[in-house]
């Protein structure tokens, strides 16, 4: 039946070319997460939000920082970034003194809580930051000094 | 290719606290061996987790994160029973996925 050839032939130009555009569901997923290289090279505040494409943050009760005040491991040291602010995109966790600040960046969905753990390697004492990019651009940030009596680089 | 991932995820309430712990060098590119040549960076630099299939994290990680990586962080309505995944991609292009029921 030519009709139904004909509709057949043309669902598939039609794929073809919603394909080319980029606007395939598993397409569009994929380009979504190139490593940010210069975010994690960066080695002040200023060019990590640079490399981010975001503000300098400003400090803020709602975001919170927790870690221990001494670490006795720097190679392993626990820290816990979170805010209670509804509408975060990203919380970021950076170590001031180490050879590249930024540590870890997470990308919060609404399906889970703004808050994360995780351990990262300080090389010395530092002050270590929380930052939360909001949806709506602004950029909050909480800063705790962590002692650390023996330093984690491996150096 | 590295040893499974240890998954841990338990209901609270109307959430349920993932715990992760992965198996990785985490070599930051500093450290020198015994000849004094440098030892390249080798670490994970994507993680994403999952929740019944639907992405619900990604993260990018430097190699700061420590050795044997451990990440924690809550889902908001998971029961008992749903399917919490995890996976990372390294620098190397080496990748791992592990799954685990909440419990």
């Amino acid at each position: 039946m030519q009709n139904r050839r004909e509709m057949l032939s043309h669902s598939v130009k039609v794929a073809a070319m919603l394909a080319a555009v980029g606007l395939m569901p598993g397409l569009a997923q994929a380009q979504a997460a190139a490593y940010n290289t210069p975010a994690f090279a960066a080695k002040t505040l200023a060019e990590v939000m640079k490399a981010l494409g975001a503000a300098m943050p400003a400090e803020s009760k709602d975001v919170t920082i927790t870690g221990p005040d001494i670490a006795e491991n720097g190679a392993v040291v626990p820290v816990g970034a979170a805010t209670t602010l509804p509408g975060v995109k990203r919380l970021l966790m950076m170590v001031e003194k180490n050879p590249a600040m930024l540590a870890a960046m997470f990308n919060v969905t609404d399906a889970i809580d703004a808050n994360i753990s995780t351990r990262v390697k300080m090389g010395q004492s530092s002050d270590v930051y929380a930052v939360a990019m909001m949806n709506d651009g602004k950029v909050l940030f909480a800063r705790k000094e962590i002692k650390v009596t023996l330093g984690g680089c491996g150096g | 290719m590295a040893d499974p991932m240890r998954i841990r995820a338990q209901v609270a309430g109307d959430k349920a606290t993932v715990r992760v712990l992965m198996s990785h060098e985490m070599e930051t590119g500093q450290r020198k061996d015994a000849a004094g040549a440098t030892i390249a960076a080798w670490h994970i630099q994507e993680v994403s987790a999952q929740h019944n299939g639907k992405t619900v994290m990604t993260a990018q990680w430097g190699p700061a994160v420590s050795k044997n990586p451990f990440m924690q962080f809550n889902v908001k309505g998971a029961k008992v029973g749903d399917k919490v995944t995890i996976s990372w991609v390294d620098n190397k292009g080496d990748k791992r996925t592990d799954e685990a029921v909440v419990s």
